[in-house]
């Protein structure tokens, strides 16, 4: 109500004095404009509310209940209520070390795929033979169904049977197949040192990094296009070499957008669930906090639990986003206006 | 040679190295996915590391009993397809319907919230599938839709409504606010501006739109687990690999025959409408 007086009152001076303007039957142009965009978005937002902003308010709820999936059927919205879900989450066994295997998750397909995505974008800027084709197909292991690509990634990798292991015998060397993601950690020489490489999970972000660069390949080469030609070539007049002109001219145009993308696959890949769940299952040390809410709501019908995991894994994520704008958001702003 | 000199050639050769790389990761996994589905299961087990099958040995009844339906000793691949298709469709027709006014009224209309709107609907992304996963698994157990396709659609349009409105409403604000207003003199209504003006000239958005609403409801496995895992006749593709897999003992190269069938629908659309697709996603991108 209060804009649609607003409105009205801005208007009001407009109209000659002697006519009522107010008092007009016909509403005022603005406040048309108003209605109707609110009737325009009621739809969206009525889905989104229902399917959105309800659940998660109900989550809130429930991870402050006792509630157990056989009788959340039957239990009023307002009742047992309790704390014992988020000391049960704080306290059970391998909840830190699910939240470190995460943020490593993350952060490591984060950068991993820009960096590899930039490489993309650098190596295919300037057109050559083939290169729509090469550029459709790069896009493949985005739009591919998760299923699919992870059994294709399984069967790879296998001991048994996969051609990672067959070939890594062959043309490596490999004394033993090496299981790809049922390994926590392979100890590895390396020049007479000795470390421990937690083997699936880094398995995990090469395919989160394989599955998601062309998103960030995407996005880069259309800001790349953008970049206007002169430039470089002005500064290969006065002598820039290739990694020159990339740091100080290509590099500066392309950060909004590496800012964007970093925001959004940091959110995208810190709630993931599908491609770890299908590729290990969340065992061998890939245990993410998603994988966990999942085997708390199914395998022991804790939905009190569940929901504090949720919720507790909705505020880390919140904190991170809070300290990374308030730090960088001003650079952001800047690079983006 | 001076450094300038030395880079140029470096980097000649690298952006080949690179692209060459880049070739291998992308295609290589779908001619191994391809592979496995035509070569018998002996083969593969005999000698894995071979990268082709011979002629003769070639064999299509991977899909045949991918495809067959289970009474007949398959795995009914067919009918999941079709509850996949239903349900992508169903989506993208209503994603479509609710998301073409609301972008419409955020690049076009000044109302009380509209700029916050699209900001609003975004932020449904931050919020971790897992997390409504829950409530509306027991919401959909208590008003009986639970196992129903009609169910697992209105989640994937809550999914995919924010992404739409903001690929549309990129397109939008590159309409001509001056054929709208000619339009609004002849004596069109906003509907009617909307539905006989606007959206003819955003075909191609609307296109690409769709298209990536289709891809997200086809390839979404996670609420399919949750919502339909315990009714076997209304599975997706997605969740019925996945239970295929998880099943009694299956050879792989049948679980790669259901992989491409899985697979090969999305793949083919995104060929189509590639250019359509990638423009969609990136348009604002490039002005920034």
């Amino acid at each position: 109500m209060s804009t649609v007086q607003g409105a009205e009152q801005r208007q009001s001076p407009a109209p000659s004095p002697g006519r009522k303007a107010r008092q007009g039957r016909t509403p005022t142009l603005a406040q048309r404009e108003n209605r109707t965009g609110l009737a325009f978005v009621s739809p969206t937002a009525l889905v989104v509310l229902v399917v959105v902003i309800l659940p998660i308010a109900w989550t809130v709820l429930l991870a402050f209940q006792h509630a157990r999936l056989v009788d959340i059927q039957s239990m009023s919205f307002l009742s047992n209520w309790t704390w014992e879900n988020f000391t049960e989450v704080f306290t059970s066994p391998g909840f830190w070390t699910s939240l470190w295997t995460t943020l490593v998750y993350t952060a490591g397909s984060t950068v991993g795929s820009i960096a590899l995505g930039l490489v993309a974008a650098l190596a295919l800027r300037r057109p050559f033979r083939g290169r729509a084709l090469l550029r459709g197909s790069m896009l493949l292991p985005y739009v591919a169904p998760v299923v699919a690509v992870t059994f294709v990634w399984e069967i790879a990798l296998s001991p048994q049977f996969g051609i990672v292991n067959e070939w890594g015998g062959k043309l490596l060397g490999w004394d033993k197949p090496i299981a790809f993601l049922s390994t926590r950690s392979q100890e590895i020489s390396l020049l007479g040192w000795h470390v421990h490489l937690p083997l699936a999970l880094l398995t995990v972000i090469a395919f989160e990094i394989w599955r998601y660069f062309p998103f960030a390949f995407l996005f880069l080469l259309a800001r790349l296009q953008a970049v206007p030609a002169g430039l470089e070539e002005a500064a290969t007049v006065d002598g820039a070499t290739h990694t020159q002109r990339f740091r100080h001219i290509v590099l500066p145009q392309l950060m909004p957008v590496i800012a964007l993308l970093s925001v959004l696959r940091f959110i995208m890949t810190f709630n993931k669930f599908d491609d770890v769940y299908l590729l290990t299952g969340g065992g061998s040390g890939t245990d993410v906090v998603a994988v966990r809410v999942y085997d708390f709501l199914t395998a022991r019908y804790d939905v009190g639990a569940a929901a504090a995991q949720a919720l507790v894994l909705a505020l880390i994520l919140a904190v991170l986003l809070g300290v990374y704008f308030k730090f960088f958001a001003k650079r952001v702003q800047e690079e983006a206006s | 040679m001076s450094r300038a000199q030395v880079e140029k050639r470096i980097f000649g050769v690298l952006q080949w190295v690179v692209i060459a790389f880049l070739a291998v990761i992308t295609l290589f996994p779908f001619y191994y996915m391809l592979l496995l589905s035509v070569k018998p299961i002996d083969q593969l087990l005999l000698d894995p590391g071979r990268l082709w099958v011979g002629f003769s040995e070639l064999t299509f009844s991977t899909y045949q009993n991918v495809l067959q339906s289970v009474d007949d000793g398959g795995q009914g691949f067919l009918g999941m397809l079709g509850n996949s298709a239903l349900v992508a469709l169903a989506t993208v027709a209503m994603t479509l319907l609710a998301s073409v006014p609301g972008a419409y009224a955020v690049s076009r209309l000044r109302f009380f919230g509209g700029r916050q709107v699209s900001a609003v609907f975004l932020a449904v992304y931050l919020f971790p599938a897992t997390l409504l996963a829950i409530p509306l698994f027991v919401m959909f157990a208590r008003i009986g839709l639970q196992g129903s396709l009609v169910g697992l659609a209105v989640v994937y349009i809550a999914q995919t409504v924010p992404v739409s409105i903001y690929m549309l409403k990129n397109y939008f604000i590159t309409i001509p606010r001056s054929i709208e207003e000619a339009a609004a003199l002849d004596g069109c209504s906003r509907l009617q501006t909307l539905r006989r003006v606007v959206l003819p000239l955003a075909a191609p958005s609307l296109m690409a739109t769709g298209l990536y609403v289709f891809m997200i409801a086809w390839n979404e496995f996670l609420f399919a687990l949750l919502f339909l895992a315990a009714e076997p006749g209304k599975w997706t593709v997605s969740l019925g690999l996945q239970q295929l897999a998880n099943g009694i003992e299956v050879p792989k190269t049948i679980l790669m025959a259901g992989s491409v069938v899985l697979t090969i629908p999305v793949v083919l659309l995104f060929y189509a409408a590639e250019r359509l697709l990638t423009e969609g996603l990136t348009s604002g991108a490039d002005k920034s």
